[in-house]
């Protein structure tokens, strides 16, 4: 059984692929993205992404550009960010523009599989009470 | 070596010209002035002292022509009131003598009355001269054309200097002589009497050059030169007086002062030598220059005395600069090196990341039944969970060389040295390791922070543990001590080794800019002198005291953050 599905965006392809593998065998549905710009493409293609794990250095489109499109276009998607010593502040702040939690490169397996599950299981309960809240919407206009 | 030469040769120059400069620009005014002053001075003087003897002469001549005036006005008298034939019984002629005498003392020596052939007829006086028969004599040829005559000084029938004053009448149509001699002793008492200063002196001389009144005592009649020079006429003032500086013949400069008496018969001479006359002017001559050598001596010693001052207060300030450009460059590169290490830090960061993924991968695949089997499993899980070990180490120190590159801020801000110790000993634990030296911190955890450049203080820091780990990596190891305490309201950091030491003789000299025991090519001798300026402008201290082989203890003393100086914060915040 899938524990969540997950977007893996980061420019170090070797990175993705290892991580991809690793997580896979740790039963996450995992799709990857190596840029900003796939990495919006890929949410808009799999709209049933639950947690993105993003990288805060990336040419192009870097990691915070990247979290504020993902917040405008999907909110109730959660975000990890993943960040290099040097860019600690950076992933600092994208945790006030809505990222769920922030992990050091490189990371322990253990605890971004923990933080990714929470975070699936946050966007699941957010999707609850969206959900739960149309169903009072409609229920009351029908009453 | 020749750059050193250069520099010294550079403040020589500097000095000679300083010393030069101030010298020319204080001589040359005084110099000027000076001699200006004195120049006037000695003209005026001069002018003043000719006059002074022109009006002496004048004077004198006035005197003299006054004697001799009234002496033959009373001849005159005589002759017209007595008449002949009272005069030439020779009792009355004693009596009027007696009179004369009696008048004007011993002025009058005889008196006698001379008839038209030359014949004395009568005579009054102490020599025995009547009858004296005197008509070869130039006196009476020469009495016997003028109504009055006065002769040079001759010595006559007595013997003896003396000079007459004839008045020639006439009486029963023949004329006859009334003669008067006039001593000479007294006569030449009015001349001798004229005496200014050690060597001036008086005399008369008659037309021919003969000397009418004798010359002082030690004095050489030598005066043709100065004769011939008053002969001509024309040197004389409408007053008939004349004044001239002239060589004498061995030489010596005189000043000569000339009347003309006696209708122009006679000149009265007035000679003193010129540096006697001008004694006073060359007494005050010598004290200007004796106080311009005094006040010279001055201005050289004191121009000596300020232009070594400067020059070695130029020469230090030039250090100074020259440090603060070395420290400029030093804080530079170290500011690159951390730029450099956070880019090389954070490149190999992301390797390593791939390979503890890798190595991660592996670990996830040796789950799988199929490989649980295998006889190498262990060994592999070994390998890799070393390769995990070594991933996290890896990791550890891009993070620390990170952290540290983060600071490179010179800005002052508020530092806990206690942090920065942390940071920087985490950094030297490799090189520790491989000299074989252990660093130990004994940190105050209630140490007050301090106001501070970061990079700065990392910089002295890193300096001072340098160096005690080069101390110790000659002795084969050691201990590193980092300590932090806080005394009399300092904070202080001491960073011990034990080392090889310092010899006392360096100790003094440690902080001096570019001194160095390094071999050449190895250490720049600015290093401690850095130190020093960067914890001096933070208003702190650095100590150092050592024994050798024993070891060696750096102190840096800091005021604490709010004892710190506005000045300093301002400063600080302004950057």
């Amino acid at each position: 059984m899938t524990v969540a599905n997950l977007l893996l965006v980061d420019d170090e392809i070797p990175f993705v692929e290892a991580m991809t593998k690793r997580l896979a065998h740790r039963n996450f549905q995992v799709i990857a993205a190596h840029t900003g710009e796939q990495c919006l493409k890929q949410l808009e293609a799999h709209r049933d992404i639950e947690v993105v794990i993003l990288d805060v250095k990336m040419p192009g489109m870097d990691g915070i550009e990247t979290l504020k499109e993902i917040k405008m276009k999907y909110p109730i998607v959660e975000v990890i960010m993943l960040t290099g010593h040097a860019t600690v502040e950076s992933a600092i702040d994208g945790m006030k523009l809505g990222a769920f939690d922030y992990l050091m490169k490189p990371c322990d397996m253990e605890q971004l599989v923990a933080k990714a599950a929470d975070a699936a299981t946050r966007k699941r309960s957010q999707e609850e009470k969206i959900i739960q809240a149309r169903l009072n919407a409609i229920t009351s206009t029908r009453a | 070596m020749s750059d050193e030469r250069t520099v010294t040769g550079y403040y020589r120059t500097l000095s000679r010209n300083m010393f030069l400069s101030i010298i020319i620009v204080s001589f040359i005014p005084v110099f000027f002035v000076s001699a200006t002053i004195l120049y006037q001075f000695r003209v005026t003087y001069r002018e003043k002292v000719f006059e002074q003897l022109a009006e002496l002469v004048e004077k004198h001549q006035l005197n003299i022509d006054a004697f001799l005036n009234q002496k033959v006005a009373d001849i005159i008298f005589l002759s017209k009131s007595k008449g002949y034939v009272n005069l030439h019984d020779e009792k009355f002629l004693q009596h009027k003598l007696t009179l004369l005498q009696q008048t004007y003392g011993s002025v009058f020596v005889d008196l006698g009355v001379i008839d038209d052939q030359g014949l004395q007829i009568a005579y009054a006086g102490p020599f025995a001269l009547e009858k004296a028969h005197y008509d070869e004599t130039e006196w009476f040829q020469e009495a016997m054309k003028r109504q009055v005559f006065i002769s040079d000084v001759f010595l006559g029938l007595r013997g003896m200097p003396h000079f007459i004053i004839a008045v020639r009448d006439v009486w029963d149509g023949k004329p006859w002589i009334l003669r008067a001699t006039i001593d000479f002793v007294e006569f030449n008492n009015l001349v001798q009497q004229i005496r200014i200063g050690a060597t001036g002196f008086a005399f008369i001389v008659n037309r021919e050059g003969k000397y009418q009144t004798r010359l002082g005592f030690g004095l050489e009649a030598n005066h043709e030169d100065i004769l011939n020079f008053f002969m001509n006429r024309e040197h004389f003032s409408t007053r008939g007086v004349a004044v001239v500086e002239r060589p004498d013949v061995s030489g010596n400069r005189h000043i000569y002062a000339a009347a003309l008496l006696k209708n122009n018969d006679w000149l009265l001479i007035y000679q003193q030598s010129t540096a006697d006359a001008f004694s006073h002017l060359n007494r005050t001559q010598w004290i200007c220059i004796i106080i311009f050598i005094l006040g010279g001596v001055a201005i050289v010693t004191m121009s000596a005395i300020l232009t070594r001052r400067m020059v070695s207060r130029i020469s230090l300030s030039d250090r100074e600069k020259e440090v603060m450009n070395q420290q400029v460059i030093e804080t530079g590169k170290l500011a690159s090196i951390g730029e450099l290490a956070a880019g090389i830090a954070h490149e190999i960061n992301n390797p390593v990341a791939i390979m503890v993924e890798e190595a991660g991968w592996i670990q996830d695949l040796l789950e799988e039944e199929d490989v649980k089997t295998s006889k190498n499993l262990v060994e592999i899980q070994d390998a890799l969970s070393q390769i995990r070990v070594q991933g996290t180490r890896c990791k550890d120190i891009t993070h620390k060389l990170l952290s540290f590159a983060r600071k490179t801020d010179s800005r002052i801000q508020y530092i806990q040295l206690n942090d920065m110790i942390t940071d920087i000993s985490a950094l030297y634990e490799q090189r520790a390791k491989y000299s074989l030296v252990q660093i130990k911190t004994i940190l105050d955890p209630s140490l007050p922070a301090i106001r501070g450049s970061v990079s700065e203080l990392q910089q002295v820091l890193l300096n001072l543990i340098n160096n005690s780990l080069d101390a110790m990596e000659k002795k084969k190891g050691g201990v590193l001590t980092l300590s932090t305490f806080t005394k009399d309201d300092q904070v202080v950091v001491e960073i011990q080794d034990t080392g090889l030491g310092i010899p006392e003789a360096n100790l003094s000299r440690l902080f001096d800019p570019f001194f160095t025991t390094k071999p050449v090519g190895k250490g720049t001798g600015l290093g401690l002198s850095i130190c020093y300026g960067i914890i001096k402008n933070l208003g702190g201290e650095i100590h150092v005291s050592s024994q050798v082989d024993q070891g060696t203890i750096f102190g840096i003393y800091l005021p604490k953050a709010d004892d710190m100086s506005t000045d300093l914060l301002t400063k600080g915040e302004n950057q």
